[in-house]
Protein backbone atom coordinates (compact mmCIF):
# COMPACT_ATOMS: atom_id res chain seq x y z
CA UNK A 1 0.00 0.00 0.00
CA UNK A 2 2.71 2.02 -0.64
CA UNK A 3 2.61 5.43 -3.11
CA UNK A 4 5.98 5.62 -3.83
CA UNK A 5 6.54 2.06 -5.17
CA UNK A 6 7.01 3.57 -8.79
CA UNK A 7 8.93 5.73 -7.70
CA UNK A 8 11.79 3.99 -6.08
CA UNK A 9 14.37 3.95 -8.77
CA UNK A 10 14.60 8.05 -8.83
CA UNK A 11 18.08 9.00 -8.42
CA UNK A 12 18.68 10.73 -5.68
CA UNK A 13 18.85 14.60 -7.26
CA UNK A 14 15.69 13.87 -8.30
CA UNK A 15 14.45 13.29 -4.41
CA UNK A 16 16.34 16.59 -3.51
CA UNK A 17 14.44 18.78 -6.40
CA UNK A 18 11.41 17.83 -4.95
CA UNK A 19 12.09 18.18 -1.29
CA UNK A 20 13.34 21.40 -3.34
CA UNK A 21 10.08 22.24 -4.44
CA UNK A 22 7.88 21.21 -1.60
CA UNK A 23 9.30 24.66 -0.09
CA UNK A 24 7.06 26.29 -3.12
CA UNK A 25 3.91 25.27 -1.64
CA UNK A 26 1.14 26.89 0.48
CA UNK A 27 2.86 26.12 4.02
CA UNK A 28 6.37 27.50 1.92
CA UNK A 29 4.23 31.11 1.03
CA UNK A 30 2.68 31.24 4.10
CA UNK A 31 6.80 31.25 6.09
CA UNK A 32 7.43 33.52 3.67
CA UNK A 33 4.41 36.04 4.66
CA UNK A 34 5.69 35.26 8.20
CA UNK A 35 8.73 36.09 7.86
CA UNK A 36 7.80 39.48 6.30
CA UNK A 37 6.03 40.18 9.44
CA UNK A 38 9.31 39.08 11.57
CA UNK A 39 11.54 41.51 9.50
CA UNK A 40 8.80 44.27 10.45
CA UNK A 41 9.55 43.44 14.23
CA UNK A 42 13.35 43.05 14.15
CA UNK A 43 13.41 46.37 12.41
CA UNK A 44 11.77 47.73 14.85
CA UNK A 45 13.83 46.70 18.00
CA UNK A 46 16.87 48.55 16.02
CA UNK A 47 18.32 44.75 15.03
CA UNK A 48 20.11 45.63 11.36
CA UNK A 49 19.14 43.94 8.55
CA UNK A 50 22.52 41.37 8.21
CA UNK A 51 22.03 40.70 12.19
CA UNK A 52 18.24 39.29 11.16
CA UNK A 53 19.71 37.63 8.25
CA UNK A 54 21.77 36.21 10.43
CA UNK A 55 19.44 35.05 13.21
CA UNK A 56 16.88 33.79 10.82
CA UNK A 57 20.41 31.19 9.61
CA UNK A 58 21.19 30.60 13.05
CA UNK A 59 17.96 30.50 14.87
CA UNK A 60 15.56 28.90 12.38
CA UNK A 61 12.46 28.76 14.34
CA UNK A 62 10.10 31.76 14.55
CA UNK A 63 8.83 31.67 17.69
CA UNK A 64 12.20 31.71 19.21
CA UNK A 65 13.37 34.50 17.12
CA UNK A 66 10.15 36.44 18.16
CA UNK A 67 10.99 35.99 21.68
CA UNK A 68 14.43 37.10 20.73
CA UNK A 69 13.92 40.11 19.05
CA UNK A 70 11.27 40.69 22.17
CA UNK A 71 14.10 40.45 24.73
CA UNK A 72 16.46 42.25 22.71
CA UNK A 73 13.84 45.31 22.28
CA UNK A 74 13.49 45.34 26.28
CA UNK A 75 17.08 45.69 27.04
CA UNK A 76 17.57 42.22 28.67
CA UNK A 77 20.84 40.92 29.47
CA UNK A 78 22.36 37.61 27.78
CA UNK A 79 21.42 35.14 29.86
CA UNK A 80 18.28 36.22 30.54
CA UNK A 81 17.60 36.33 26.63
CA UNK A 82 19.01 32.96 26.59
CA UNK A 83 16.94 31.47 29.31
CA UNK A 84 13.66 32.52 27.54
CA UNK A 85 14.66 31.85 24.09
CA UNK A 86 15.54 28.19 25.74
CA UNK A 87 12.14 27.68 27.22
CA UNK A 88 10.37 28.85 24.02
CA UNK A 89 12.40 26.14 21.99
CA UNK A 90 12.15 23.26 24.14
CA UNK A 91 9.28 22.59 21.85
CA UNK A 92 11.83 21.53 19.14
CA UNK A 93 12.87 18.42 21.33
CA UNK A 94 9.80 16.43 20.83
CA UNK A 95 9.27 17.77 17.11
CA UNK A 96 12.94 15.92 16.38
CA UNK A 97 12.20 12.96 18.28
CA UNK A 98 8.99 12.32 16.19
CA UNK A 99 10.90 12.89 12.65
CA UNK A 100 14.19 11.52 13.05
CA UNK A 101 12.47 7.82 12.77
CA UNK A 102 11.32 8.62 9.89
CA UNK A 103 14.25 9.62 8.32
CA UNK A 104 16.93 6.54 9.83
CA UNK A 105 17.23 4.19 8.13
CA UNK A 106 20.21 1.15 8.54
CA UNK A 107 22.55 3.05 6.28
CA UNK A 108 21.79 7.06 7.76
CA UNK A 109 24.81 8.62 9.01
CA UNK A 110 23.92 10.21 12.79
CA UNK A 111 26.19 13.25 11.65
CA UNK A 112 23.77 13.42 8.35
CA UNK A 113 20.58 13.63 10.94
CA UNK A 114 22.74 16.35 13.31
CA UNK A 115 23.12 18.42 10.32
CA UNK A 116 19.20 18.56 9.39
CA UNK A 117 17.82 18.86 12.78
CA UNK A 118 18.63 22.34 12.51
CA UNK A 119 16.24 22.93 9.75
CA UNK A 120 13.48 21.50 12.36
CA UNK A 121 10.83 24.36 12.82
CA UNK A 122 7.17 24.17 12.46
CA UNK A 123 6.67 24.62 8.35
CA UNK A 124 9.24 21.95 7.42
CA UNK A 125 8.03 19.74 10.38
CA UNK A 126 4.53 19.63 9.06
CA UNK A 127 5.61 19.57 5.62
CA UNK A 128 7.68 16.84 5.81
CA UNK A 129 4.88 14.61 8.33
CA UNK A 130 2.63 14.90 5.57
CA UNK A 131 4.45 14.38 2.37
CA UNK A 132 7.52 11.82 4.14
CA UNK A 133 5.12 9.02 3.48
CA UNK A 134 5.25 9.71 0.04
CA UNK A 135 8.71 9.73 -0.12
CA UNK A 136 11.22 6.40 0.21
CA UNK A 137 12.84 6.27 3.26
CA UNK A 138 16.49 6.32 2.08
CA UNK A 139 15.47 9.33 0.20
CA UNK A 140 13.78 10.74 3.33
CA UNK A 141 17.04 12.83 4.06
CA UNK A 142 17.51 14.23 0.46
CA UNK A 143 13.86 15.37 0.37
CA UNK A 144 14.23 17.16 3.78
CA UNK A 145 18.04 18.89 2.99
CA UNK A 146 16.47 20.01 0.02
CA UNK A 147 13.65 21.14 1.31
CA UNK A 148 15.37 22.69 4.61
CA UNK A 149 18.09 24.57 2.40
CA UNK A 150 15.63 26.11 0.08
CA UNK A 151 13.52 27.34 2.79
CA UNK A 152 16.31 29.26 4.89
CA UNK A 153 18.05 30.50 1.94
CA UNK A 154 14.26 32.14 0.45
CA UNK A 155 13.63 33.63 4.04
CA UNK A 156 16.90 34.99 4.53
CA UNK A 157 16.40 36.96 1.16
CA UNK A 158 12.75 38.03 2.38
CA UNK A 159 14.44 39.41 5.36
CA UNK A 160 16.92 41.21 3.46
CA UNK A 161 14.05 42.61 1.35
CA UNK A 162 11.94 44.14 3.38
CA UNK A 163 14.60 45.67 5.28
CA UNK A 164 15.36 47.23 1.84
CA UNK A 165 11.52 48.20 1.06
CA UNK A 166 9.12 50.86 2.18
CA UNK A 167 8.34 51.03 6.24
CA UNK A 168 5.13 52.00 6.36
CA UNK A 169 2.67 49.09 5.46
CA UNK A 170 -0.92 50.20 5.76
CA UNK A 171 -2.06 48.99 9.56
CA UNK A 172 -5.05 46.85 7.89
CA UNK A 173 -2.07 45.16 6.16
CA UNK A 174 0.04 44.61 8.32
CA UNK A 175 -2.33 43.05 11.06
CA UNK A 176 -3.93 40.79 8.22
CA UNK A 177 0.05 39.49 7.75
CA UNK A 178 0.38 39.07 11.26
CA UNK A 179 -2.73 37.22 11.32
CA UNK A 180 -1.15 34.52 8.62
CA UNK A 181 0.67 32.39 11.33
CA UNK A 182 -1.86 31.65 13.74
CA UNK A 183 -4.45 30.41 11.37
CA UNK A 184 -1.56 29.06 9.33
CA UNK A 185 -0.44 26.82 12.37
CA UNK A 186 -3.77 26.00 12.97
CA UNK A 187 -5.26 24.80 10.04
CA UNK A 188 -1.76 23.13 9.50
CA UNK A 189 -1.23 21.55 13.04
CA UNK A 190 -5.25 19.84 12.73
CA UNK A 191 -4.16 18.18 9.19
CA UNK A 192 -0.46 16.85 10.53
CA UNK A 193 -1.95 14.99 13.65
CA UNK A 194 -1.06 11.20 13.49
CA UNK A 195 -4.12 10.52 15.97
CA UNK A 196 -7.35 11.57 17.40
CA UNK A 197 -4.57 12.78 20.94
CA UNK A 198 -2.76 14.84 18.91
CA UNK A 199 -6.56 17.12 18.17
CA UNK A 200 -7.25 16.92 21.66
CA UNK A 201 -3.55 18.26 22.33
CA UNK A 202 -4.18 21.35 20.14
CA UNK A 203 -7.84 22.10 21.54
CA UNK A 204 -5.64 21.66 25.32
CA UNK A 205 -2.61 23.94 23.83
CA UNK A 206 -4.97 26.41 22.52
CA UNK A 207 -6.73 26.93 25.83
CA UNK A 208 -3.52 26.95 28.15
CA UNK A 209 -1.44 28.92 25.84
CA UNK A 210 -3.30 32.21 27.15
CA UNK A 211 -4.55 31.04 30.72
CA UNK A 212 -0.86 30.49 31.44
CA UNK A 213 0.66 33.42 29.69
CA UNK A 214 -1.57 35.65 32.42
CA UNK A 215 -1.12 33.08 35.45
CA UNK A 216 2.77 31.71 34.66
CA UNK A 217 3.97 34.62 32.02
CA UNK A 218 7.76 33.34 31.68
CA UNK A 219 7.03 29.89 30.90
CA UNK A 220 3.26 29.88 29.63
CA UNK A 221 4.57 27.66 26.65
CA UNK A 222 6.70 24.99 28.46
CA UNK A 223 3.87 24.23 31.47
CA UNK A 224 0.87 24.37 28.46
CA UNK A 225 2.98 21.85 26.81
CA UNK A 226 3.76 19.68 29.39
CA UNK A 227 0.23 19.68 30.66
CA UNK A 228 -1.75 19.64 27.60
CA UNK A 229 0.48 17.30 26.24
CA UNK A 230 0.32 15.20 28.96
CA UNK A 231 -3.60 15.08 29.82
CA UNK A 232 -3.82 14.50 26.19
CA UNK A 233 -1.74 11.35 26.43
CA UNK A 234 -3.39 10.03 29.02
CA UNK A 235 -6.96 10.21 27.15
CA UNK A 236 -5.12 8.32 24.52
CA UNK A 237 -4.53 5.72 27.14
CA UNK A 238 -7.56 5.73 28.51
CA UNK A 239 -9.07 5.45 25.29
CA UNK A 240 -7.56 2.76 24.67
CA UNK A 241 -8.19 0.79 27.47
CA UNK A 242 -11.72 1.75 26.81
CA UNK A 243 -11.63 0.20 23.61
CA UNK A 244 -10.22 -3.01 24.86
CA UNK A 245 -12.56 -3.67 27.45
CA UNK B 1 25.60 42.56 28.60
CA UNK B 2 22.78 44.19 26.27
CA UNK B 3 22.20 43.51 22.55
CA UNK B 4 23.12 47.47 22.29
CA UNK B 5 25.55 47.85 25.24
CA UNK B 6 29.03 47.13 23.38
CA UNK B 7 30.04 48.93 20.15
CA UNK B 8 31.69 46.18 18.82
CA UNK B 9 30.18 44.97 15.34
CA UNK B 10 31.22 41.08 16.52
CA UNK B 11 28.76 41.62 19.89
CA UNK B 12 25.23 41.56 18.53
CA UNK B 13 26.34 38.59 16.74
CA UNK B 14 28.08 36.72 19.72
CA UNK B 15 24.28 37.78 21.30
CA UNK B 16 22.55 35.90 18.38
CA UNK B 17 24.80 32.94 18.35
CA UNK B 18 24.54 32.19 22.35
CA UNK B 19 21.26 33.95 22.86
CA UNK B 20 19.50 32.22 19.89
CA UNK B 21 21.36 29.47 18.22
CA UNK B 22 22.88 27.78 21.04
CA UNK B 23 19.16 27.79 22.68
CA UNK B 24 17.48 26.42 20.56
CA UNK B 25 19.91 23.86 18.64
CA UNK B 26 20.63 22.69 22.36
CA UNK B 27 17.08 21.13 22.17
CA UNK B 28 17.36 19.73 18.37
CA UNK B 29 20.43 17.51 19.03
CA UNK B 30 19.50 16.46 21.93
CA UNK B 31 16.13 15.40 19.87
CA UNK B 32 18.39 13.03 17.58
CA UNK B 33 19.94 12.18 20.50
CA UNK B 34 16.87 11.18 22.21
CA UNK B 35 14.87 9.91 18.79
CA UNK B 36 17.43 6.99 18.74
CA UNK B 37 16.28 5.23 21.14
CA UNK B 38 12.32 5.17 20.33
CA UNK B 39 10.95 3.74 17.46
CA UNK B 40 8.31 5.72 15.11
CA UNK B 41 5.10 3.27 16.78
CA UNK B 42 6.67 3.76 20.31
CA UNK B 43 3.58 5.02 22.55
CA UNK B 44 6.21 7.45 24.62
CA UNK B 45 6.42 8.69 20.55
CA UNK B 46 2.55 9.50 21.18
CA UNK B 47 3.53 11.51 24.08
CA UNK B 48 6.15 13.54 22.42
CA UNK B 49 3.85 14.29 19.67
CA UNK B 50 0.99 15.35 22.08
CA UNK B 51 3.08 17.74 24.33
CA UNK B 52 4.91 18.98 20.98
CA UNK B 53 1.50 19.58 19.59
CA UNK B 54 0.37 21.30 22.48
CA UNK B 55 3.61 23.63 22.92
CA UNK B 56 2.73 24.97 19.10
CA UNK B 57 -1.05 25.28 19.63
CA UNK B 58 -0.17 27.26 22.80
CA UNK B 59 2.17 29.64 20.83
CA UNK B 60 -1.16 29.94 18.13
CA UNK B 61 -3.23 30.86 20.99
CA UNK B 62 -1.16 33.38 22.48
CA UNK B 63 -0.95 35.08 18.52
CA UNK B 64 -4.43 35.54 18.65
CA UNK B 65 -5.07 36.16 21.91
CA UNK B 66 -1.78 38.35 23.01
CA UNK B 67 -0.48 39.38 19.46
CA UNK B 68 2.04 41.94 18.89
CA UNK B 69 2.43 45.02 16.26
CA UNK B 70 -0.47 46.12 14.30
CA UNK B 71 -2.89 43.03 15.54
CA UNK B 72 -2.79 44.18 18.32
CA UNK B 73 -4.91 47.33 17.51
CA UNK B 74 -7.39 45.11 16.72
CA UNK B 75 -10.27 44.22 19.50
CA UNK B 76 -10.23 40.77 20.71
CA UNK B 77 -13.56 39.61 19.84
CA UNK B 78 -13.00 40.15 16.07
CA UNK B 79 -9.44 38.09 16.16
CA UNK B 80 -11.23 35.24 17.65
CA UNK B 81 -14.34 35.08 15.62
CA UNK B 82 -12.29 35.49 12.61
CA UNK B 83 -9.52 32.75 13.75
CA UNK B 84 -12.74 30.57 14.98
CA UNK B 85 -14.83 30.86 11.39
CA UNK B 86 -12.05 30.55 9.39
CA UNK B 87 -11.37 26.68 11.16
CA UNK B 88 -14.41 26.01 10.59
CA UNK B 89 -14.52 27.01 6.98
CA UNK B 90 -11.59 24.62 7.05
CA UNK B 91 -12.90 21.63 8.15
CA UNK B 92 -16.27 22.28 6.15
CA UNK B 93 -14.01 22.55 2.73
CA UNK B 94 -12.20 19.10 3.91
CA UNK B 95 -9.58 20.11 5.38
CA UNK B 96 -8.24 22.99 2.70
CA UNK B 97 -5.85 24.81 4.42
CA UNK B 98 -6.37 28.06 1.71
CA UNK B 99 -10.34 28.49 2.29
CA UNK B 100 -9.46 28.21 6.40
CA UNK B 101 -6.93 31.25 6.00
CA UNK B 102 -8.86 33.28 3.28
CA UNK B 103 -11.98 33.17 5.27
CA UNK B 104 -10.37 34.20 8.28
CA UNK B 105 -8.18 36.87 6.58
CA UNK B 106 -11.21 38.09 4.85
CA UNK B 107 -13.30 38.44 8.15
CA UNK B 108 -10.25 40.38 9.70
CA UNK B 109 -10.01 42.79 7.25
CA UNK B 110 -14.11 43.43 6.69
CA UNK B 111 -14.00 43.67 10.34
CA UNK B 112 -11.30 46.72 10.77
CA UNK B 113 -12.92 47.93 7.48
CA UNK B 114 -16.41 48.31 9.89
CA UNK B 115 -14.33 48.95 12.17
CA UNK B 116 -15.24 46.17 14.77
Amino acid sequence: MSTWTSDVTAPRSTWFLRGVRAAFSLPGLILISSFIGFAALAKDAGVTAAQAAFMTGTVWALPSMVVLVGAIASGAALPAAMFAVTLSAIRLMPMVMALMPEMRTGKTRQCVLYLLAHFVAVTSWVLAMERFKRVPPQMRTTYYSGLGCTLVTINIIVVTVVYAAADALPSAFSAALLMLTPMYFLTSLWGSARERAGHVAMILGLVFGPVFHIVLPRIDLLVAGLIGGTAAYGWHLWRGKARAA
Amino acid sequence: MSYFSNGAWWWPYLFILVAGFAATDVWRFLGVYLGGKLSEDSDLLVLVRTMATALVAAVIGNLIVFPGGALAHTSFGLRIVAAALGFVAYLASGKRMVVGIVTAELLLLSGLYLNF
